[in-house]
């Protein structure tokens, strides 16, 4: 495993590209690429990412990419994967990096698809909760009690932010039995780089969600992104784990640490009453007690069925 | 279609016009096929996953989840550098609508088989051109063919169209639904030789996805560049109307047999009045030109085949001599009229003052009988000496309607 010592000095995304101060997002495409190196195709969908890494003539990469639509990251990639492979190219690492409205919403048919099929990609989900690129929307991936620009104060239950808890995309993905599922948070680079390489060198459909905060959207101080993906973890609300061959492993167990340290820090959350603070420690502990459940329940996948190979 | 004895001839069967395309998909070589079933365009995947499971067909093909993911895999692998089918039908079709537009300014000649099926509301499975016509300005060529042989024939032309450095546009073919995908005639299958022959492989020369030439494909851009390339995409579809014509000639001396590229006349020559048709309905036209004819009419007949690119010049010059005209149309846009009699009227305004007459029949798969074209005739040939104010729009063999 590379450390963040050896980690190269040379980068595949370039500085030069027009991304707010303090973007997770453009920490985890930085810090993604210097594992998969220049032997890449990278797939992005309509997004922050694509507006600031490739807005025409400018562009931050240093290898290929394509962007198509917004719904179509994981079966862009996939067609892109079969291409090179017919074109004698399958040593070529596929990525496609989305957020979550592009993952998590939109997407999911996609992605559902590619995953079954297990296509060779990496599917690498930036999750800043929210759809920022078009001015902070709710998503599927949006948590409990979070103020967006659809989810607005008011007087009433309807203006209290966010009525429903963060959608679990990675047990989805579990739920497809892929060769590999993990999240990774900014906060632990070590792992969230150990888990890049660990999926760079499978085969198959493999599934990456690293947790992005995004100031602006978060309504958060532009130094605070990686305290908050810290904390995130640290108070238990966003898990590190890893799926491998149907063995699911939380890697850190967290301090759990009061959950009010980590939304305090966030301007939207800055409205909570006690009881939506109250709730979101009780969705914590139930995540992790149901968490735990299932690493323990999970075991190894049944054996593939027997393959004629050519 | 045209056809001369001294030429290639593949093996000749009785086969489907679902699987006649496929087996022309297959002769083409396609890298990378992607496809989701929808009646009636099946057969033309089972088929393709028949020529897989056989060792013939040497191709990744991607069993996806959806139209829309369909065509975003054969987009993207077409991106990637290699030749890409796919083939949908009606409300596939409508789901792929978004990603269609993706490929025309991206140079990506992608070819595509489409079952024309209904759209709903109310669901029906049957012919209408509704699905294909509102797709007119995608960027996508949209060739109508006959029968099964002609569907065949025209995904290895569309190939060749599609990939001339000049045009690098996809192209759709639409056949109708049952009256060609599911009617069995005598076809001749194309043989792997003859096809390598008139169909190289594909080189990419604007899109392609490779480390060692990095290259961004979609970029986003802002207003100082978009125009110009809806403005080059255009310039490359006026282009294909000529590539159409020299590929169509091209094909006949390889195969013996030719469709008359965007369109084909038939006893137009020393006609006062024509009627204008596409799909299966032209073979019934030609019965019923030929039965006015021994009654003295003067009547003669087009097979439109290419709506986009559409030939406006030649149609000016191929109704010069009319005195009225007819077209016929399979899809209706509420309100106007039939998507290729708006165009024939944009086409003919600045040559012409004879009436243009719109005929909607056979919407919704109703069968049209060589009764309903007899009336399209009568009525176009009422309509001579009486200018352009006797155009207008009539609906053959509706209930309750009287033409």
């Amino acid at each position: 495993m590379t450390t963040i010592k050896e980690l190269t000095q040379e980068d595949y995304f370039l500085s030069g590209h027009t991304a707010c101060p303090g973007c997770g997002g453009a920490m985890v495409v930085r810090e993604t690429m210097k594992v998969l190196g220049r032997n890449t195709v990278v797939y992005m969908p309509a997004s922050c990412l694509l507006i600031f890494s490739d807005m025409y003539p400018y562009n931050a990469f240093t290898v290929p990419s394509l962007q198509v639509l917004f719904e179509t990251s994981a079966i862009c990639a996939s067609g892109i994967k079969r291409a090179l492979k017919r074109l004698g190219k399958d040593d070529v690492t596929v990525v496609a990096f989305a957020g979550d409205g592009g993952t998590a919403d939109i997407g999911m048919q996609a992605i559902s698809g590619a995953a079954e099929r297990n296509e060779d990609i990496l599917y690498v989900c930036y999750d800043n909760e929210a759809y920022m690129n078009t001015g902070i929307q709710r998503s599927g991936t949006t948590p409990f009690g979070a103020w967006t620009t659809t989810t607005p104060l008011g007087g009433t239950e309807e203006g209290r932010g966010k009525n429903e808890f963060k959608k679990d995309v990675p047990r989805i993905l579990m739920a497809h039995d892929v060769p590999y599922v993990a999240t990774a948070s900014l906060g632990f680079p070590a792992d969230f780089l150990k888990k890049v390489e660990k999926a760079k060198a499978k085969k198959g459909f493999r599934y990456l969600h690293v947790l992005a905060p995004c100031p602006v959207g978060w309504r958060a101080e532009s130094d605070s992104t990686i305290d908050l993906a810290k904390l995130a973890v640290e108070t238990g609300i966003f898990t590190l784990l890893e799926f491998e061959d149907g063995v699911l492993t939380l890697n850190r167990e967290p301090r759990f640490s009061p959950v009010r340290d980590y939304l305090k820090l966030q301007g939207r959350f800055k409205h909570l009453k006690d009881d939506q603070i109250a709730s979101i420690e009780k969705w914590i502990k139930d995540k992790w007690e149901r968490d735990r459940a299932l690493a323990k329940a999970l075991g190894p996948k049944p054996k593939a069925p027997v393959m004629v190979t050519k | 279609m045209i056809e001369s004895k001294v030429a290639a001839k593949g093996e000749r069967r009785m086969v489907t016009g679902d699987y006649a395309a496929a087996w022309g998909a297959m002769v083409s070589r396609p890298q990378v096929v992607a496809a989701y079933p929808i009646t009636p365009q099946t057969m033309i995947i089972e088929h393709l996953a028949e020529f897989l499971a056989a060792g013939k067909l040497d191709a990744e093909l991607m069993r996806v989840e959806s139209e829309h993911s369909a065509m975003s895999a054969v987009v993207a692998a077409e991106a990637t550098g290699v030749r890409t089918y796919t083939a949908t039908s009606s409300q596939g079709l409508a789901l792929m609508h978004e990603v269609l537009f993706i490929s025309p300014p991206m140079h990506l000649p992608i070819v595509m088989s489409v079952v024309n099926r209904t759209v709903a509301a109310p669901l029906g499975i049957w012919v209408e051109h509704n699905d294909t016509m509102p797709q007119r300005d995608t960027g996508w060529m949209q060739i109508y063919v006959e029968d099964a042989q002609e569907a065949l024939d025209m995904v290895l032309q569309g190939y060749r169209i599609a990939e001339h450095p000049e045009v690098e546009l996809p192209l759709m073919t639409g056949m109708d639904a049952f009256l060609v995908s599911h009617t069995i005639e005598s076809v001749d299958l194309i043989n792997q030789e003859d096809a390598d022959a008139f169909l190289p492989p594909y080189k990419p020369v604007h899109a392609y996805l490779d480390p060692d030439r990095p290259l961004v494909l979609g970029a986003a851009s802002p207003p100082e560049y978009i125009q110009e390339s809806r403005w080059e995409t255009d310039l490359r579809m006026r282009r294909a109307a000529e590539v159409l014509e020299e590929t169509d000639r091209a094909f006949g001396r390889a195969f013996g047999r030719t469709y008359g590229g965007a369109f084909e006349t038939y006893r137009l020559e020393d006609a006062d009045v024509a009627l204008m048709t596409l799909g299966t309905v032209t073979s019934t036209a030609r019965e019923v030109v030929d039965r006015l004819r021994t009654q003295g009419e003067r009547v003669g007949l087009i097979k439109l085949r290419s709506f986009r690119p559409f030939p406006m010049e030649r149609l000016q010059d191929a109704t010069a001599h009319l005195k009225a005209f007819g077209v016929y149309d399979r899809a209706v846009s509420y309100g106007v009229g039939g998507p290729s009699y708006i165009e024939a009227r944009n086409a003919l305004y600045d040559t012409t003052t004879m009436p243009i007459l719109g005929f909607l029949a056979g919407l919704g798969g109703r069968d049209v009988t060589p009764a309903d074209v007899e009336l399209m005739f009568k009525k176009t040939l009422g309509a001579v000496g009486r200018g352009r104010r006797a155009s207008g729009v009539h609906w053959i063999g509706t209930r309750g309607v009287s033409p």
